[in-house]
């Protein structure tokens, strides 16, 4: 478990960070390293340089912005989004324990999961349903992505190489909204073979107003379920209403398939585990 | 006055450096000029080497040498246990080289070894060798491999046969089924385990060229064996100059008794380079492939029986699946440690078993934690519950009309199963059964499972109640039943211990056994304290190098608690006979007269003559009074050779919920009721069975090694490779029935494999019986979530 030779530079700030990432095609950011290690350490994974962020103060934490937006430091642990406002999210409460261990909490990044856009990484899914911002920086200036249109394929992301994802913006927590995240785990990795997050917005009637599904573990890569959201918007939010809009999770989508879940099973548990994240999202608004 | 600590929950003297992080395993060690190797590793499950080509990684940084196959002249491992010992039974042997020359046959078989100053360099080294590959056909089903044109491996093995062994009754067996009223057949499949210790294998090999000896410090059950394999079938070194050192060793579940290539690899490459100590540690991925596996197991059950449920014959044919070569006792894991324990702790009048052992193109097999009986019990325990559901009775009456009744012991089975080929027999030396299976269904509250499965039903959940019976054979075993002549071991299995009271009243015991976890530096301390009247904290337990200890087997199969403690006692024994003469001498009086109670020699009727062991100890020591005839010192050594295993039994019974809409099965209560006999420390022996039991369970819902058809290892780390963790299981509630063996003084019988060997098929069971209203009877393990659902899918009609 040794990883080939490696270069190493810890950037002294985020200018230099992006300086050498313009500068450098073989460079490769870590953070927390609790992702990247792993595979460098199985040599499935050798850059020729490592850019060490992990001492960047100015990306760490989380902040209320003026507008009741949440700023989420691309540096903020695991552990700290859960000791921060964001604990109010439902839909983190609920992801962000399941993810690896106390150690890959107290080390891992937020915003090192998201660029590393595993397939099955549970906190896209969460993002893509709060309809999150992501924010990128280069020399060239800043540029924000939502959050639904960031993760392109396996571990391929809207970000550039000379880009450095900076800081995940929530929006302001809303009245009448419920969230839930519910995963069947792959109990090896504790990576999720399926993960759902929904939120849910209803009227003074009980009526679905809004609604963001994020889907995780099925596709090459978190995906919107624009056809859940859909189907669930206008309705009362009963047992029955939401089964129909979970039963269009798929989609139509090619679906995940490997030694632990075969594509068949996957697609069945999308629907399962979308319907169970809407009523739980339901049920937390009650 | 002494605190007599036997059979107390006294804490163990090992825990605070294994807590505080000061234990000392293999790769804490360092020495001055040590070196670091690094082993190349096939990727092709089977492919004959054309050329290796090694000169770019000779020229690499820090790199001091590069091995192959042809450089080594030692012979192939050794083959130390055939299948059938002595009966002469063709056993068609191929054991690895230390490295391979012409063919490799698993993936992670080693090729080329690097020595380098650092792990780093030698690691790096590796990718600059170029081996020419020349591909050949795979196949890693056990049985699929003895079926025509399917790939062969060893040209002196046809259809990938090792062997064909049988045990038990033949005919019998066949005139009860014959006659049957109902019979009861299924296919089962016995996962492949991956041993997973906490502490990986590893081993340091230091050649010193002014004396010619080499020191091997590895991490292993027994350096003892090893040293003596090494010597007397390996390398052709003398055996009196080499010396094996197993350091502390963090877990091993029977993967670290065997000889590996390895340890002969860096004696060979301590001495090719001049007598740098040569360390090599393995990857938790090599471990995952060149480390032994356990299991993997194909079986075809078939049971005779009345229609009120009393078994008349077991007929039982196995693929046992060996690997791609044998590991050192491979063979004899699925025929002596299973075939003979297959009829349980039930009457069944007629047995036979058949097994196959097979080559493939897999990591070899060799005992993990039970070896043998887990899959013998699982054979059994399933048996039973589809003898229950063909039969429309409950398991539980099934399983207790069966019993062997408590007046039955010793046991000896008709069919001949416990009888070795010399015509030495075992025999279960005790039990009592019903009391035990009645504890555990009460502490469950088995009357009310209708009430529990309706409560379930209603939160969408089925509930399923299992059972298993288990009984196991421990304490291994007589020389004259296992040695070479008998059962094929090829050697004893006798243990040692040597006891000195030193001047200062101060006890250093030295064992054979090996310690890997299990605690023995407190309880061989318990029973030496309570044997001598000297406190527990005046004595200390020494172990695991040959160099200083006295020759002794190892420990494995729970034979430390039944043999090694034979010896312990033998040897105190020898110390009061002595002290009592000593006693005598000193006090005047004849060594008939003087009584031992404690540390205390007295003289009948003269209570205020009397001395302690601790002064007589000191005046033998001294040697100033010594009798004529009389050696100085208080020092014994004794040598024990068990009359018989034991035999411990007990229930254990799982309760599950699956999930019906996503398959997801849930432990939710464990209950066991174990009759391990007498406890030396009932802490540690509930250590033991936690432990056990979540590793067998382990084995029912979540863990199994996956070969691609390639030959590739799908589960080759932990990512892929799930093991049980603490926040999976409940709470277990454990008690006991206490039946003491009668074959050791002790009347302990051992508990390392129990909880392992019980909870498979216990929770197997309760995972089939939450899904037989369905009409589903059985699935193989391990039951993960995806294969339940398509079960309940299948049995409802539905698309899967």
């Amino acid at each position: 478990m040794i990883p080939a030779a490696f270069g190493y530079t810890r950037a002294g700030s985020v200018e230099e960070a992006l300086r050498i990432l313009a500068s450098d095609a073989g460079a490769k950011v870590i953070a927390g390293g609790q992702s990247l290690l792993p595979l460098m350490k199985l040599r499935l994974a050798a850059p020729e340089t490592l850019v060490d962020i992990g001492r960047l103060a100015e990306l760490k934490g989380v902040r209320a912005l003026d507008d009741g937006r949440l700023s989420v430091g691309a540096l903020t642990t695991y552990a700290d989004l859960m000791d921060s406002e964001a604990r109010n999210y439902g839909v983190l409460l609920d992801a962000v324990p399941t993810i690896g261990d106390v150690q890959v909490r107290n080390r891992g990044t937020v915003g090192g999961a998201l660029a590393h856009a595993d397939p099955a990484s549970d906190l896209p899914a969460v993002l893509i349903a709060l309809d999150a911002e992501i924010v990128l920086r280069s020399t060239g200036g800043e540029r924000t992505v939502p959050a639904a249109g960031f993760w392109e394929g396996a571990f391929v992301t809207a970000m550039r190489h000379d880009e450095l994802l900076t800081e995940i913006v929530l929006p302001a927590p809303r009245d009448a909204a419920g969230s839930a995240y519910a995963s069947l785990q792959q109990l090896a990795s504790g990576y999720a073979m399926v993960g759902v997050a929904a939120v849910v917005m209803v009227g003074p009637d009980g009526t679905i107003t809004g609604a963001g599904i994020g889907v995780t573990g099925v596709s090459d890569h978190a995906y919107k379920a624009t056809d859940v959201e859909a189907s669930l918007v206008g309705t009362d939010g009963s047992a029955a209403a939401g089964a129909a809009a979970a039963a269009k999770v798929v989609g139509g989508r090619s679906v995940n398939a490997d030694i632990h879940a075969g594509s068949e099973y996957r697609a069945a548990m999308a629907v399962v585990y979308a319907r169970r994240a809407i009523e739980a999202a339901l049920a937390r608004l009650a | 006055m002494v605190t007599d600590v036997l059979g107390a929950p006294v804490k163990r003297v090992e825990d605070p450096k294994f807590i505080t992080g000061k234990g000392r395993y293999l790769d804490d060690i360092s020495m001055p000029g040590m070196v670091h190797l690094s082993i190349l590793r096939s990727p092709y499950a089977h492919a004959n080497i054309k050329a290796i080509d090694t000169s770019a990684a000779r020229l690499a940084p820090g790199v001091l040498a590069v091995f192959v196959g042809a450089d080594i002249p030692y012979n192939p491992l050794p083959m130390a246990w055939p299948a059938g010992g002595a009966s002469g039974i063709q056993n068609n042997v191929n054991m690895p080289r230390v490295l391979a020359t012409d063919s490799v046959k698993w993936t992670g078989e080693g090729v080329a070894a690097v020595v380098a100053e650092t792990p780093e360099q030698a690691v790096d080294a590796l990718d600059l060798i170029t081996v020419e590959w020349e591909p050949l056909p795979t196949v890693v089903d056990a049985e699929k491999a003895t079926q025509p044109g399917a790939p062969q491996l060893h040209e002196n093995a046809p259809d990938n046969v090792v062997f064909e062994w049988a045990v038990g009754d033949k005919d019998g067996t066949d005139a009860a089924f014959a006659g049957a009223e109902v019979v009861v057949k299924q296919r089962l499949v016995n996962n492949r385990l991956i041993p997973n210790p906490m502490e990986v294998r590893g081993d340091i090999g230091w050649y010193n060229p002014g004396t010619d000896e080499y020191t091997i410090w590895m991490s292993s059950q027994t350096p003892h064996i090893q040293r003596l394999l090494l010597a007397a079938f390996v390398t052709g070194i003398p055996e009196h100059k080499i010396r094996c050192i197993s350091p502390d060793v963090g877990g091993a579940f029977g993967s670290k008794i065997f000889c590996y290539a390895d340890m002969a690899l860096v004696m060979f490459a301590s001495k090719a380079i001049g007598g740098r100590p040569v360390k090599w540690v393995e990857t938790r991925r090599e471990s995952y492939q060149s480390t032994i596996h356990g299991r993997d197991h194909i079986t075809y059950v078939e049971v005779a029986a009345t229609k009120a449920g009393d078994v008349r014959g077991l007929r039982v044919k196995t693929y046992a699946n060996l690997g791609g070569r044998l590991s050192t006792i491979g063979p004899g894991i699925p025929t002596t440690l299973y075939g003979r324990i297959l009829a349980g702790p039930y009457r069944i009048p007629n047995v036979h078993c058949e097994v196959t052992g097979v080559y493939t193109n897999t990591t070899f097999v060799d005992a993990y934690r039970g070896a043998g009986r887990p899959e013998a019990t699982y054979v059994v325990e399933r048996s039973m519950d589809l003898l229950a559901d063909e039969l429309g009775l409950d398991p539980a009456e099934v399983r207790r009309r069966n019993f062997l009744p408590p007046d039955s012991f010793p046991y000896d089975n008709p069919s001949g199963l416990l009888t070795a080929v010399n015509g030495s027999k075992l025999y279960i030396d005790s039990g009592n059964y019903e009391p035990a299976m009645d504890k555990a269904l009460a502490m469950v509250g088995y009357a009310d499972t209708a009430a529990k499965k309706a409560e379930a039903k209603a939160r969408g959940k089925l509930l399923g109640v299992g059972l298993s019976t288990y009984i196991e054979v421990c304490g291994v075993a007589p020389s004259k039943w296992i040695g070479a002549v008998g059962e094929g071991w090829g050697a004893a299995m006798w243990e040692s211990s040597n006891i000195r009271v030193h001047l200062t009243g101060k006890v250093v015991v030295t064992m054979g056994t090996q310690p890997q976890g299990q605690g023995h530096e407190t309880t061989y301390a318990q029973i030496i304290s309570h044997e001598l009247g000297i406190p527990m904290e005046d004595i200390v337990i020494q172990h695991s190098d040959t160099q200083g200890t006295p020759f002794g087997y190892g420990s494995y199969g729970s034979r430390t608690s039944n043999v090694g403690t034979g010896a312990a006692l033998k040897a105190a024994a020898k110390i009061r006979e002595k002290a009592r003469r000593y006693a005598a001498h000193m006090l005047e009086a004849n060594p008939e007269d003087i009584e031992i109670d404690g540390p205390s020699y007295r003289v009948k009727g003269s209570p205020d003559k009397v001395k302690t062991i601790q002064e007589i100890a000191f005046a033998l020591d001294l040697a100033f009074d010594t009798p004529e005839g009389m050696e100085p010192y208080l020092d014994e050594t004794a040598y024990h050779d068990t009359p018989n295993c034991t035999f411990p039994f007990g229930t254990h019974v799982a309760l599950v919920e699956i999930d019906e809409e996503t398959g997801v099965v849930d432990l939710v209560r464990y209950v066991a009721v174990d009759d391990v006999g007498k406890k030396i420390n009932p802490m540690i022996v509930d250590g033991q069975l936690h432990g056990g039991i979540a590793q067998g369970i382990g084995q029912a819902l979540w863990e199994g090694a996956i070969y691609g058809d390639d030959g590739q290892l799908l589960t080759g780390s932990m990512l892929d490779y799930a093991l049980p963790r603490a926040s999976w299981l409940p709470a277990f509630e454990l008690d006991e029935t206490v039946t003491p063996s009668p074959v050791n003084a002790l009347g302990v019988k051992g508990v390392g494999e129990a909880g392992c060997i019980a909870s498979t098929a216990a929770v197997a069971n309760a995972v089939i019986d939450a899904l037989s209203h369905l009409g589903i009877r059985h699935l193989d393990m391990p039951y993960t979530a995806q294969k339940v659902w398509g079960a309940i899918q299948a049995a409802k009609g539905g698309q899967a």
